[in-house]
């Protein structure tokens, strides 16, 4: 009986509530705290670091300003985020499709093989495509052994940092979008099939459909990690295109001016957030993770 | 007609996959040519071949401290994230409960979230709270990011368990812990054990995170980027080679006890 008194108040709390708070509690002291400290000194005065105490708008002010050029580290981040889903749709649609219905038991051993280079921190590999790239690298040094005048210049440029964004962010489009693709029953293509549908048509009446929620899910995966990259543009791209997240970083470090740096990372946290929960809202995450 | 077409169609996806599969590995092949190559700086064709720089990063004080950095957050993670992201499995995935679907956003939002940008949040939280950052800051940093993923990988061995079973245990009079012990552990095993290889590959990998969060102290990926953008030595594909063979000869491992782990499980099932 005394087990019993003690354990008395617990049923107040339902067994799933309870089983979430030791992660509750982690993510609201290590992510939403953060976020709340990022809010607060985006409004403090600017260079200093009176957080909490001071109350102003002048760090959104001088964003807005038409004469400070910041605007365009957004603008840079936000297409390259647009044209990195994009790509990231067309290359990986056809090997989710294959993990699905092609490879059969080879399956297994090709999603190995694209979820490793995850443990692999993203500067080495992206720093392997710069010795590819770079001149007498592999690249240009295999050229010139086979006679040819050499590669062409491509690493320092926009374009290869759009490259390696693609690289980087490729896993995170491909296993949503295969979770998503398993989510069409055989029968109904079969069935559509019967009827006499074409297999375009089957893909963009039947498969396409069934298939969305995976799709959404990795296409605003990789729009959020895209729209914060900064080592891509840092290591491949030479800063020829500043990053948002780059301004964010220099204004939080060499710049020293936090409140400046946690206002620019306001407006991202807001417009990244704004899109992540817009699509979330719209998921059912029981059905995509394969509940019975 | 349609089978040629289908036939042709997985033969373009197979070798569509395959290009893609190569140029995946190619930059991580060009950094183990360089760190073999026996020149100060790299050029290919590589004329000699060498394992000097491998020796001496074998060799280097500087990089031993790195690596136990790395090994000793690696492995603090893995140990808190398990036990974090059990319970929030549970939660995500096996108890019916009423804030269950906010549970389950809440928990992908650190997932949906660029990591540079979490780094230096958390940075300047630390300040605020005045922690000084330093490999122990990394820790926690790495937690709320690995914990969500971990949790999402136990969820999904979560869902194939029947509740039905702890029920049946609980009536037969087996206590709570009883039941945790024999029943639930035994079927989730494969899940956690995915979790925590996971945990630990997530946070050897980690740059962004410890760039931010670790302070004064380094790490493999933090020493690397440092090396890169000034400061270029051969030990830096060296280095990064070795960290890629560690992590690939953890996942072979940890596959192979997975695999064992689930033979096991079933040859019990059969007896049983």
């Amino acid at each position: 009986m005394a087990d019993n008194s003690l354990s008395a108040p617990a049923p107040k709390l339902s067994p799933g509530l309870r089983a979430s708070l030791p992660v509750l509690v982690l993510l609201v002291a290590g992510f939403l705290a953060p976020l709340v400290t990022v809010a607060a000194y985006a409004f403090a005065t600017p260079k200093s670091f009176d957080v909490f105490r001071s109350f102003t708008l002048q760090n959104f002010a001088s964003i807005f300003d038409p004469s400070n050029s910041v605007w365009t580290s957004f603008v840079w981040a936000l297409a390259l985020a647009f044209a990195c889903v994009a790509i990231l749709l067309v290359v990986c649609y056809p090997i989710a499709f294959g993990l699905n219905k092609v490879f059969g038991k080879w399956s297994g051993l090709v999603s190995v093989l694209f979820v490793f280079p995850l443990f692999v921190s993203e500067n080495v590999r992206l720093y392997g495509w710069v010795l590819f790239f770079i001149k007498n690298g592999v690249l240009d040094g295999a050229l010139k052994w086979l006679g040819f005048s050499g590669g062409p210049e491509l690493l320092y440029t926009p374009g290869i940092t759009l490259f390696g964004m693609v690289y980087v962010y490729l896993p995170f489009m491909l296993f949503p979008m295969t979770l998503g693709i398993a989510m069409i029953p055989r029968d109904l293509v079969d069935a559509a099939s019967d009827l006499g549908a074409g297999r375009f048509m089957i893909w963009r009446e039947v498969e396409l459909p069934l298939a969305m929620p995976g799709i959404l899910i990795g296409a605003l995966l990789t729009f959020v990690l895209a729209a914060g990259a900064v080592a891509e543009a840092k290591i491949l791209g030479g800063q020829s295109v500043i990053t948002i997240t780059q301004d964010i970083e220099v204004a939080f470090t060499y710049a020293q001016n936090w409140p400046m740096g946690s206002a620019l990372a306001l407006i991202l946290v807001l417009i990244v957030s704004g899109l992540a929960l817009s699509a979330m809202a719209r998921l059912d995450l029981d059905k995509i993770l394969g509940k019975r | 007609m349609q089978t040629v077409g289908r036939t042709r169609t997985h033969f373009l996806i197979r070798a569509w996959t395959a290009f893609v599969v190569l140029a995946i590995y190619l930059p991580i092949a060009c950094g183990a040519l360089a760190g073999l190559s026996k020149g100060r700086y790299f050029a290919f064709p590589i004329r000699i071949f060498s394992t000097e720089w491998w020796g001496k990063t074998w060799d280097s004080f500087e990089i031993h401290v790195l690596v136990q950095n790395s090994v000793l957050i690696a492995l603090i993670v893995t140990v808190l994230s398990v036990l974090f992201a059990f319970f929030g499995a549970l939660a995500f995935a096996r108890y019916p409960w009423k804030g269950r679907r906010a549970f389950q956003r809440l928990l992908l939002l650190p997932i949906f979230f660029p990591q540079p940008v979490l780094g230096l949040a958390l940075l300047l939280w630390f300040n605020a709270l005045g922690i000084s950052p330093t490999w122990k800051t990394a820790v926690v940093a790495h937690l709320v990011w690995i914990v969500p993923v971990v949790t999402l990988v136990i969820a999904i061995q979560v869902f194939s368990f029947d509740p039905v079973l702890e029920e049946a245990a609980s009536d037969l009079g087996a206590s709570r812990l009883f039941t945790l012990r024999t029943v639930t552990l035994p079927i989730l095993w494969p899940g956690i054990w995915s979790g925590a290889l996971f945990a630990f590959l997530l946070s050897w990998g980690n740059f962004p995170l410890s760039l931010y969060t670790a302070g004064a102290d380094s790490t493999i990926p933090k020493w690397l980027y440092s090396k890169m953008v000034a400061g270029y030595t051969p030990m830096v594909p060296a280095l990064g080679t070795m960290s890629t063979l560690t992590a690939a000869a953890l996942l072979l491992g940890g596959g192979l006890v997975r695999f064992l782990l689930r033979r096991r499980a079933e040859l019990r099932a059969r007896e049983g």
